[in-house]
């Protein structure tokens, strides 16, 4: 079986209730889990924590021991240059492609001149290929340093 | 096609069924206010005497019967012949406060098992059957009931009792059951099971009668089609006596009542005042041939609808509804009566699990309703939209059965509280907002 595309995060159900997150992010510090990205999409009542971690299959366990409902899936890192536009052309060119970005969120990287961005897209072969066509590279975990 | 147990009682003719409830009726209402100082009393502060009743055209005279009056009474207030002559209780599960216990002449448990044979008859049974008898045996009168029923018909009784799957369907396929009766609950463990175990082949059964709980049309189906049967739904309570209250015939379409032996009428729970056939309400049983523990116009809690007319099955006995729900767990939102259980049916048919909490409320003079249920793993999504999705799924069905628009919120697992195991259904802040 071929690799599979984009890197694995891990989205968390919260109540938007006091203490929740805090809950959350302790469950992570204490089972040694290092978080590389985040983003939080809230309604009203609740919200979705997704999360990019270093161990996603330890942090799935932790926070499922602890109670919370968690969902893992593949989203797609794109790394871009460091300098104005240069998100847009990427999204331009999924968007000609005709491929659905539902959400998107920044990674926050060390040292080089690279910028990554976290993709939810419906399909991520598809996305990533046309993005490569372009000359839009998908990150890789080395280059992201998710295992260090 | 029939099969009657009692063919003379069970398609009488609507008159002569008045005539000997009328009979039955005056006797037992001589007999307890001779008997019992409870139903003296009760039927003082009405200022109703047993010669102002003359038949069932009276009953409504009589005053009403609660759980509550049997937990006052515990446990011989009720009794209504010297314990000598009874020869057996039992007893409900006690889970909603005070245990009640009901006693048993030898003539109450003769015509309580006459009920049980009819149901039996009914689903098909005859001398040449096997009924494999799986509800529980001993306080509880499910298995009681079905066993004395079985004897009644003459068919082989495999008095098997709850539990021990595995020696259920070893039983099952060596002695060739034909008949099962437990929960309906058990009938879908066991036919997984059977499937599982690669035994579906090996036995023989081709009827079940199923009470004791709630079930759905949904669950009859998945279980005739899993163990290739006819289910039969059985309705019963222990103050009444236990199961063949009432029992379901070959049109599986409602269940006729014993009336020769209860007496069954719907009223309005609010009121109290005695509803039309065909009209929704809380139904009320009065035992007409009970010597140890007759009860007068008991409040079952059950809201069901009973139906009259010759069945197609040729019987002439009422029929009840399966129940809806239960008075006591209804709710009226803007004028409209909810039952939780309507409510839970939409959550499972969207795909929840039944852990869920209805907080009722009044804001600007309004009734509203908000459902929360616990999000599972399989419903959740990392996309807020199909969250959203989720939501609106259920509050759209919850309009189109309910009439009323309810917001419907998701909550982390296991968030509901619990009391002593049981989730706490509903909370009404309504009290004293105008």
């Amino acid at each position: 079986m071929s690799q599979e595309i984009g890197i694995e995060q891990l989205s968390v159900f919260v109540e938007n209730k006091r203490g929740k997150l805090v809950g959350v992010t302790e469950v992570l510090g204490a089972a040694g889990v290092d978080l590389r990205a985040l983003s939080i999409a809230d309604t009203a009542d609740y919200g979705v924590l997704r999360v990019i971690v270093d161990k996603p299959d330890a942090a799935l366990s932790a926070l499922t021991d602890a109670g919370y409902v968690v969902k893992k899936n593949r989203v797609l890192p794109v790394s871009v240059s460091d300098e104005p536009g240069a998100l847009a052309k990427a999204l331009r060119v999924l968007a000609d492609a005709g491929a659905d970005v539902e959400y998107l969120y920044a990674f926050v990287a060390h040292g080089e001149n690279r910028a990554y961005v976290i993709l939810r897209v419906d399909d991520n072969a598809a996305a990533a290929a046309v993005l490569g066509k372009s000359g839009i590279a998908v990150a890789t975990d080395g280059e992201l340093r998710l295992s260090r | 096609m029939a099969n009657y147990y009692h063919p003379r009682e069970e398609t009488m003719s609507a008159d002569e069924m008045r005539a000997l409830q009328g009979a039955r009726l005056v006797e037992t209402v001589a007999h307890v206010y001779k008997n019992v100082p409870y139903y003296r009393a009760l039927m003082d502060k009405k200022g109703v005497s047993p010669k102002d009743i003359h038949g069932v055209d009276e009953l409504h005279l009589l005053p009403f019967l609660t759980k509550d009056d049997l937990r006052e009474a515990y446990p011989y207030g009720l009794l209504a012949v010297p314990l000598s002559d009874c020869v057996r209780i039992h007893s409900t599960s006690g889970t909603t406060g005070r245990r009640v216990v009901a006693f048993y002449t030898q003539d109450d448990i003769d015509l309580w098992e006459d009920c049980c044979a009819r149901a039996i008859v009914a689903a098909g049974g005859t001398k040449d059957d096997v009924v494999h008898v799986s509800y529980g045996y001993g306080l509880f009168t499910g298995g009681s009931g079905l066993d004395g029923g079985s004897h009644k018909v003459g068919s082989l009784t495999l008095p098997m009792s709850s539990g021990n799957t595995e020696r259920q369907i070893q039983f099952m396929t060596d002695l060739g059951s034909t008949i099962i009766c437990c929960t309906p609950s058990y009938a879908a463990y066991l036919a997984e099971t059977i499937h599982e175990t690669g035994n579906r082949d090996k036995i023989k059964l081709k009827a079940g009668i199923f009470g004791a709980e709630a079930w759905s049309e949904e669950m009859r189906r998945h279980i005739e089609a899993k163990l290739r049967i006819k289910a039969y739904d059985i309705y019963g309570l222990t103050e009444i006596s236990g199961p063949g209250v009432s029992f379901e015939c070959s049109e599986q379409a409602g269940m006729h009542v014993n009336e020769d032996h209860f007496i069954p009428e719907i009223i309005d729970p609010a009121t109290g005042e005695r509803l039309p056939d065909g009209e929704k309400g809380e139904l009320v049983f009065t035992s007409i041939t009970k010597k140890a523990f007759p009860l007068l116009r008991y409040r079952t809690r059950d809201i069901c609808v009973l139906t009259r007319g010759t069945c197609a099955c040729g019987r002439t006995l009422v029929k009840m509804a399966k129940p809806m729900g239960r008075s006591d767990d209804m709710l009226i939102i803007r004028g409209v009566n909810v039952f939780p259980s309507q409510i839970e049916t939409v959550l499972i048919n969207c795909g929840f699990e039944a852990n869920y909490q209805l907080v009722v409320d009044r804001v600007s003079f309004s009734d509203t309703l908000e459902v929360k249920v616990e999000l599972t793993p399989e419903m959740f999504s990392d996309e807020v939209k199909e969250l959203n999705r989720r939501e609106k799924e259920v509050s759209d069905r919850l309009k189109s059965m309910l009439g009323i628009q309810a917001k419907v919120t998701l909550t982390a697992p296991k968030s509901i509280t619990r009391s002593e195991g049981k989730a706490v259904r509903v909370i009404d802040n309504r009290a004293n907002k105008i």
